[in-house]
């Protein structure tokens, strides 16, 4: 299981190596596959079930491909900062930094298969399933080459082929939509699972029990997991939650409370979760995880948490600072090759958006297209039949 | 009505009240006296699929039918007689042969399965097809349109039900904002061939909240189909449509249409879900109507007949979208427009309608668009009010009276 996801792991990590493999060939740590047992921070705390080992196997090759992903998507996050400051990100963008290891832990613990539905915090979750920097940038951007043409914006990341379902602005809604996608990997018997992720915010809504209840019901393979980062918008979690333990909420439902920040205990949970819900069911999982930036853009963040918090919590939990340090105590990379790496990830990051700023705003063309499918039989106009007729793919 | 009874009796003697080979068509039909051969499916982008009742014979499948009481000379020399039923179980014999012909199709909503649906339209599917296909849930609006939701963007192709419109009211942001618009903020990647489905409208002293007409609530959704049906051959012809199209199509039910008779062909039939029925030609005025209300249209018609008018009526099935070409025939030839709806008078289909009419046709208006709507007013419970807050015959008759002045 974990060779395999140390496979995947190494093979996504090569491309992305790829333009500097030469200066690279010599450090055999990115093509190491020796297996490495390295103990979570924190154990895990169980609801209803019994956690799972703190220690967890891995590989240097996945190891330096964890600090290569969440290096690049805190990288893509800043990017998208400065470009939301600078006008040419519009609306609503909310930003994952800080929360990188949770996609990062889980794409190491699944297969393409699996589905991932989420948030609107979905850029991240969006890299982390195999999109591309320049598709993210372009639809952030509203350009044609974007991952939804530019019709969706930072809140509608989607990628069929890697079954990743977006990508929602409603809060909730997507877990409903989620324990659908378990509903028909069942009815189609795939044996593959759900992860649908919500925040402690969307943990209050009423949608939430109704799904659970349901995927309780009919065993459905779907994870619930909450990315809990103590703040919903500007609401901490005391003041919103009157029990915090978002992995308890379950009640019948068992749960796992995981330290999100890191990213080998998050793969660890969500290979055990994984095969408990293709035997039993749903159950929940809670990341205990931080964001830095605020709720989205228009939130500086500051108003109702402390900024010692904030940095307390880079320099004590910072989830690519801990593997930096599993990296360096293990002697997997030396200290100038992770810079190396972050200069690479930094100037791929530039490459991408210099690029995306050059694609062009989608055509007026397309406003109508996508509105609906051809169906049978049928051609489908505006409402009146005549000049705002959609041209049907 | 001996065959109704018989039919009656069909249903609730045996336990699987379906007599499949009574109500399948085409090639199960061999049972039937009379049945012609050698009829082939083809599928409307030309391939013929490998149908799984691998029938040698070729079936004549008919898309986009639409067929009237005038056409029905013409039709009736060239297929049989047909089979008598009542609209609810069109709608099931419709879903039946969805759910033989594609095994994605599912149906999920409450008592939808053991118990047989409240309005009798799953019945006996949940014993055919299983538990997990015809989906009991419980009663959880917002998340099992949700989940339907989130089924079709796999590829499945539920049939969501809600026990009645108005609950659908709990779903309405998965409506609008998964639903509708998922298929174009995915950049066309992800589509939602979902069908929800369920009776709505005014029915006998339900009370406010259960007589709600939500076609008004859903139509400015981008991205949703919207039909209406009326009568047993129709309400089939759409169901079928509506399933096997790849859009998100809402189906709306009328709870006191659900007992209507009559009778349907045996052959298998698909109506085209953007088009209008021509109920009743004629010259002097355009009504256009939907639903319920095309009865007490027809009601007045019979009074307006024998006064010397000759109204033209359409049902206009389509609700979203309109069905602007039938209806601007119609418009050109007549110059003289009425609309009956059930909707509120307050931002009704019948406002849009009037609005599209005027925007495209106003040059062949002589007369300003009357559209009779309910009141603007919570149903009440009392049955004389609540007689008021809707459209009736005689008020239908001054209205064309009115008009044709």
């Amino acid at each position: 299981m974990a060779a395999a996801a140390a496979v995947v792991a190494r093979s996504s990590s090569l491309s992305k190596l790829r333009p500097i493999l030469r200066s690279f060939a010599s450090s055999a740590a990115s093509d190491d596959n020796r297996i490495l047992t390295i103990e979570t921070f924190v154990p895990f705390t169980g609801h209803l079930i019994d956690p799972p080992s703190r220690a967890v196997d891995t590989t240097p090759a996945e190891i330096l491909s964890f600090f290569r992903d969440m290096a690049r998507m805190r990288r893509m996050e800043i990017a998208a900062d400065s470009l939301y400051k600078s006008k040419l990100i519009r609306g609503f963008c909310h930003l994952y930094d800080g929360q990188e290891a949770v996609a990062v832990g889980m794409e190491a613990a699944i297969t393409k298969r699996d589905a991932i539905i989420t948030s609107y915090r979905d850029h991240c979750t969006f890299l982390s399933r195999g999109g591309t920097l320049l598709e993210a940038f372009a639809e952030l951007m509203g350009r044609r080459d974007g991952c939804s043409r530019g019709k969706g914006g930072s809140m509608h990341f989607y990628k069929k082929d890697a079954s990743f379902y977006g990508g929602h602005g409603i809060v909730g809604a997507q877990v409903p939509l989620g324990c659908g996608l378990a509903f028909a990997q069942k009815y189609s018997k795939d044996a593959s699972v759900t992860f649908a992720l919500y925040g402690d915010g969307a943990a209050n809504q009423g949608q939430l029990f109704e799904a659970l209840n349901m995927s309780a019901l009919l065993d459905l393979p779907v994870i619930l997991v909450c990315e809990n980062n103590h703040y919903g918008m500007g609401t901490a979690e005391w003041r919103a939650a009157k029990s915090p333990s978002y992995y308890k909420r379950g009640d019948f439902v068992p749960g796992l409370k995981v330290d999100g920040m890191d990213a080998l205990a998050v793969k660890q949970a969500c290979k055990f979760v994984k095969e408990y819900a293709l035997a039993n069911g749903p159950i929940i999982l809670e990341m205990d995880t931080y964001r830095y930036h605020g709720h989205s853009m228009s939130d500086p963040g500051s108003t109702y948490r402390t900024r010692d918090e904030i940095s307390g919590i880079r320099q004590e939990r910072d989830s690519i600072e801990r593997i930096r340090r599993v990296i360096l105590s293990h002697e997997l990379a030396s200290i100038s090759e992770l810079k190396d790496i972050e200069k690479e990830v930094r100037k791929e990051v530039e490459e991408a958006v210099s690029q995306a700023k050059k694609c062009s705003m989608p055509d007026q063309s397309v406003l109508f297209k996508d509105v609906f499918v051809k169906g049978y039989g049928a051609e489908t106009f505006g409402s009146d039949r005549k000049a705002l007729s959609a041209a049907l793919p | 009505m001996a065959a109704a009874l018989q039919t009656a009796a069909l249903l609730s003697a045996s336990p699987n009240p379906i007599d499949s080979r009574r109500f399948r068509l085409g090639s199960f039909a061999r049972s039937l006296p009379g049945t012609r051969a050698s009829f082939l499916v083809v599928r409307s982008d030309g391939s013929i699929p490998n149908s799984f009742t691998a029938s040698s014979r070729s079936e004549k499948f008919i898309t986009n039918a639409v067929a009237t009481k005038s056409n029905a000379p013409a039709s009736s020399t060239a297929s049989k007689p047909g089979h008598e039923l009542l609209l609810f179980e069109a709608l099931r014999e419709g879903l039946e042969e969805e759910m033989d012909r594609d095994p994605t199709v599912c149906v999920m909503g409450e008592d939808v399965g053991h118990y047989g649906g409240s309005y009798k339209v799953t019945k006996g599917l949940a014993t055919k097809y299983g538990d997990l296909r015809v989906l009991d849930t419980p009663i959880a609006e917002n998340s099992f349109t949700g989940m339907g939701i989130g089924a079709a963007m796999t590829g499945l192709r539920p049939v969501v039900e809600g026990m009645n419109m108005g609950f659908l009211l709990l779903a309405y942001n998965q409506i609008s904002n998964n639903c509708g618009m998922l298929h174009y903020t995915s950049g066309g990647q992800f589509k939602i061939p979902i069908v929800i489905r369920g009776p709505g409208g005014v029915g006998r002293q339900l009370g406010a909240e259960h007589s709600q007409r939500l076609e008004s609530y859903f139509q400015s959704i981008p991205g949703l189909q919207m039909v209406a049906c009326s009568t047993p051959y129709n309400a089939k012809g759409l169901m079928k449509a509506a399933i096997r199209s790849d859009n998100p199509v809402v189906l709306f039910e009328h709870v006191l249409l659900y007992n209507l008779k009559e009778r349907i062909p045996d052959e298998e039939y698909v109506l085209c879900l953007e088009e209008a029925e021509m109920v009743r030609p004629g010259e002097h005025v355009t009504i256009l109507t939907y639903s319920r209300m095309r009865y007490h249209v027809m009601q007045a018609a019979k009074t307006l007949v024998n006064k010397g008018y000759d109204p033209e009526v359409i049902d206009i099935r389509s609700l979203k979208p309109f069905d602007l070409y039938t209806i601007g025939k119609s418009v050109k030839k007549t110059h003289r427009v009425l609309i009956v709806e059930e909707c509120m008078r307050t931002g009704g289909i019948g406002s849009s309608l009037r609005a599209a009419i005027i925007d495209n046709f106003w040059d062949y208006l002589d007369a300003p668009i009357m559209c009779l709507s309910s009141q603007d007013v919570p149903t009440p419970y009392a049955g004389t009010l609540e007689e008021w807050t809707v459209v009736q015959p005689a008020q239908i008759v001054a209205a064309v009276e009115q008009i044709c002045k």
